[in-house]
């Protein structure tokens, strides 16, 4: 057991956990912030995508000890009110069906439009390829990342 | 518009509204998780009204409506309570939806499987908004002591025209819920729908997309404990001996222990299966401690000697299985299911005489088809909270058809069924997978011996290695075709291992458009358990079938649409048989549909096409799939789909349903399969067990909805058979080699 002061959500938190733990399950155990879900603990699926800064990780391959200073965002943090543009596009598009994989799908797409604001076909699957949707939504995810990519090109 | 995730507690119910006198009061905190429209929380009733089961009106206006089934994506939790929005004649944007907890008592029908929800939903649910309204009616008739049928209602709102009286549902809910509940009630016509047919939002949206707590992987309770199972690695094991005394030392942990769920002879409902009856089991402070020590449990495992038990079928009767003992392997599997594909089978339709046509045929042509165990695979693992007392058992789980586990419940916990309180959690995915109980026992056992609020958690491995897989099928198919390509004669012989697929099916198309017609099924018995899994059985006869009529039109050198449209033609016009269960008027609709949207007889450079169509879950589907080749791999440019379902309820969510059906079935075709090696499943998590990924998915997909007043059929699963075939006709055109076995591509997955 070891303590860590982590920077979630912009708020600095104390975990005193087994330093390999992975980030999925100090978030989700310790943190009480399950918007981050398990799927496949093997970084195959991308339910777990966090942001460390402002890079997509798959949470359940990243140990507590490996996070240091760095700033986590999880699904709960990527905006006050569920204003963010790619929040937004999942709404209009109404993307989901049965929801589990979406917030890793949410969290992966935002980091995409951050590095890449505007991707083509080809650069959204590429990076996407990640996260699995076992209720095959892929269509409509696809064409929110290109509406949340428009709306934060116009605002 | 929003919804409620909290579910309300019959007996709290009770209590509470008896002592609001008729009405009921709730607490405000059930409201604060919806964020989302934070006027709906500002408005929050001082007092609610049931009117029935469904239905509660606050004091304000603000209604509530009970969706009853189990949700796990189809997005019934939406389209549900737009039967009762539109028959209680609400606006949608004061309408807060909540799921029901199970009581059959209340709510009668609780069951998601099948593609039914919507269709066995369509009266009870429009009957009972209509009801509230009519009570509504008749208490603002009695307070303004005018007829009742001279007051009309519009989006929550009552008028007596005459009077110019007027006042909110809200106004009158009090004096309606202490009416009779009227007999009879008229439905609206559909030309009067105002909500049902107009696409309405996902209701768990934004908590969706903001990450909120809505499925029991995510349920906290104070005190709460973290149990996971250990199960034996192959099928034809259990455990011999657990040496647990390292185990037990490890940080975090309460308790290592094996748990018996069902005894011999009881007598299991339909859905009561489970793989392994004996688990061993690890409970601790936190899911990482306990999934650590759980890899260092030493177990022991012997191989199983053969056993029986007796279980209720679904529909009446029951029967004794026979888990055979034994360490089975795919290999042995296939040669055995060739064998008995050699020899002749259980007999359910014949029809003229198809031993002479054969003989009589200027062409014959013979085809096998196969198709492996198939793991559902949703993304949430198996998991479930219990908290189980001296007195009574709270469950909160993912579970499609609540009603079939509370008797094994009731009798391993020793507690009356009464005292089983089962609340209905938003399911990450089901596929039929969650048809089946048998985590929520376990979970109660766990709860029970541990004493204290417990969720059980599988891992990805525990899950996709546990079994009740789809069965793995063969179906051999002959044609036989007249000088001018007439289809004369037509037989089918199927089966599998541990279910055939024909059961339910041999008076399915083409049976009753041919003269001579055989259907035969033979079965192999196994101890790898099944399950239903998304449109059970046609998943895999949609697809053989169609891709074998496709290889037939091309015999007869005709094109596959107009050959199929002749046999519709043959079973309308002349049928065969008295027991044909489809529409041929129907099933060729969708397939001149799906003709003239997809522009059928256009070529385009480079693009191959397929065609397939298929009934089943009461839905007509006909698919065309565009496709191409790049770097030798097949690319799906485009998917056209007609569908005629009768009413379309929610179109967006509809359309978003069959997307998924298609996509689905695409990625299974081309990769899906489990395989076995002594008993062991060969893969256990998403690096081996390869699933269709963003950049395999289809570039474009168009459904088309035939226009339709038929009352609604369901679209979870009708979508997915026939895609299959679409597919595999598409790979023969760009191809030149025929599909037989699936899945159609051999591909190691690559971890990415």
């Amino acid at each position: 057991m070891a303590a860590f002061n982590l920077k979630i959500n912009g708020k600095v938190q104390q975990v005193n956990v087994d330093p390999a733990t992975p980030m999925l399950w100090v978030l989700r155990d310790h943190l009480n912030l399950v918007g981050t879900k398990y799927g496949c603990g093997i970084a195959q699926c991308g339910a777990c995508t966090i942001h460390m800064g402002e890079v997509a990780m798959r949470s359940c391959q990243l140990p507590v000890s490996a996070v240091g200073e760095q700033a986590i965002t999880t699904i709960e943090g990527l905006s006050e009110k569920g204003y963010h543009p790619v929040q937004q596009a999942w709404l209009e598009h109404d993307v989901a069906q049965c929801g589990y994989c979406q917030a890793g799908q949410i969290m992966n797409a935002s980091a995409l439009l951050k590095s890449n604001p505007n991707p083509t076909d080809a650069e959204i699957e590429t990076a996407m390829n990640g996260n699995i949707c076992r209720c095959a939504t892929y269509l409509r995810i696809k064409a929110a990342i290109k509406t949340a990519a428009k709306s934060t090109a116009k605002s | 518009m929003t919804s409620v995730n909290k579910g309300i507690n019959r007996r709290d119910f009770l209590k509470v509204t008896a002592l609001a006198g008729g009405g009921m009061l709730l607490s405000f905190s059930w409201l604060t998780g919806c964020k989302s429209t934070p006027e709906v929380v500002s408005n929050l009733p001082k007092e609610w009204f049931e009117l029935n089961s469904y239905i509660k009106i606050g004091d304000n206006g603000l209604v509530t409506l009970f969706s009853p089934n189990p949700e796990f994506g189809q997005n019934i939790k939406t389209s549900l309570p737009m039967l009762l929005a539109e028959e209680l004649d609400v606006d949608w944007k004061n309408v807060v939806v909540e799921q029901a907890d199970f009581s059959i008592k209340r709510f009668e029908r609780q069951f998601t499987g099948g593609s039914t929800s919507i269709q066995m939903a369509w009266e009870p649910l429009r009957t009972a908004g209509a009801t509230a309204r009519q009570m509504l009616i008749q208490a603002a008739a009695q307070t303004w002591q005018v007829p009742a049928s001279e007051i009309t209602t519009k989006d929550g709102v009552l008028h007596h025209q005459k009077s110019s009286k007027e006042a909110g549902y809200g106004e009158m809910a009090s004096q309606a819920a202490k009416l009779e509940v009227p007999k009879e009630v008229s439905l609206k016509k559909a030309a009067d729908f105002k909500i049902i047919g107009k696409s309405k939002r996902n209701v768990e949206g934004f908590n969706i997309v903001t990450g909120k707590p809505l499925f029991s992987l995510d349920y906290k309770h104070e005190g709460m404990l973290i149990a996971m199972i250990v199960h034996p690695p192959a099928f034809g094991q259990k455990i011999k001996s657990v040496e647990d005394s390292a185990a037990k030392s490890m940080p975090g942990i309460k308790d290592v222990f094996t748990i018996k769920l069902f005894d011999e002879e009881f007598e299991r409902q339909a859905f009561d299966i489970t793989s392994f009856n004996q688990l061993a089991v690890v409970v601790g402070n936190t899911t990482w401690e306990v999934m650590q020590t759980k890899k260092a449990l030493k177990v022991e495992w012997e191989n199983t000697k053969e056993s029986n038990f007796v279980i209720n079928n679904f529909g009446g009767g029951k029967k004794t299985v026979t888990v055979p003992a034994g360490l089975e392997s795919t290999a042995q599997h296939k040669k055995l299911m060739a064998e008995m594909a050699e020899k002749p089978g259980t007999i359910l339709r014949k029809d003229g005489d198809p031993a002479g046509a054969f003989k009589k045929a200027a062409k014959v042509i013979e085809r096998t088809y196969s198709a492996p165990f198939l793991a559902h695979n949703t993304m949430e693992p198996v998991n479930c909270f219990a908290h189980v007392t001296a007195d009574k058992a709270e469950i909160y789980g993912p579970i499609q058809i609540p009603e079939f586990v509370v008797a094994g419940l009731s009798t391993r916990l020793g507690l009356p069924k009464e005292k089983i309180h089962i609340r209905l959690a938003r399911m990450g995915g089901g596929f039929g997978q969650r048809s089946y109980g048998h985590h929520l026992l376990e979970a109660a056992i766990i709860s029970q011996k541990m004493k204290a609020p417990v969720k059980l958690v599988y891992t990805r491995e525990d899950d996709m290695t546990y079994g009740i897989y789809r069965p793995t099928y063969m179906a051999t198919y002959k044609a036989g075709l007249d000088e001018k390509g007439n289809l004369i004669a037509y037989s089918i012989k199927a089966g599998g291992i541990p279910e055939g697929p024909l059961g339910w099916a041999q008076n399915r198309f083409p049976a009753g458009a041919v003269d001579n017609y055989l259907a035969e099924e033979w079965v192999l018995n196994s101890n790898i358990t099944m399950g239903t899994f998304r449109a059970p059985r046609s998943n895999f006869l949609g697809g053989a079938e169609q891709s074998f009529l496709d290889e037939v039109a091309e015999l007869a050198g005709k094109d596959p649409i107009d050959f199929r449209l002749e046999l519709f033609d043959r079973a309308k016009n002349k049928p065969v048989g008295k027991e044909n269960n489809y529409d041929p008027d129907r099933y060729a609709g969708v397939l001149k549909l799906v003709r003239d949207k997809s522009d059928w007889k256009q070529t385009k450079k480079n693009v191959h096409r397929g065609v397939s169509a298929y009934f089943c879950h009461n839905t007509y589907v006909a698919e065309v799939i565009d496709l191409s080749m790049q770097e030798n791999k097949p690319v799906v440019e485009k998917v056209y789909a007609a569908v005629d379902c009768g009413v379309v309820v929610n179109p967006d969510a509809a359309i978003n349903m069959g997307q998924g059906g298609i996509i689905d079935g695409i990625g299974n075709a081309l990769y899906g399969g489990m395989t076995f090696q002594d008993g062991v499943p060969q893969k256990n998590n998403f690096d081996k067990y390869r699933l269709i990924r963003h950049s395999e998915a289809p570039k474009a997909i168009e459904i088309h909805f035939v226009k339709s007043e038929e009352n609604p059929t369901g679209l979870g699963e009708p979508l997915f058979p026939p895609i299959f075939a679409a597919l595999a006709n598409a790979l023969y055109k760009a191809t030149g080699k025929r599909e037989y076995d699936q899945p159609f591509l051999q591909v190691n997955e690559q971890p990415v």
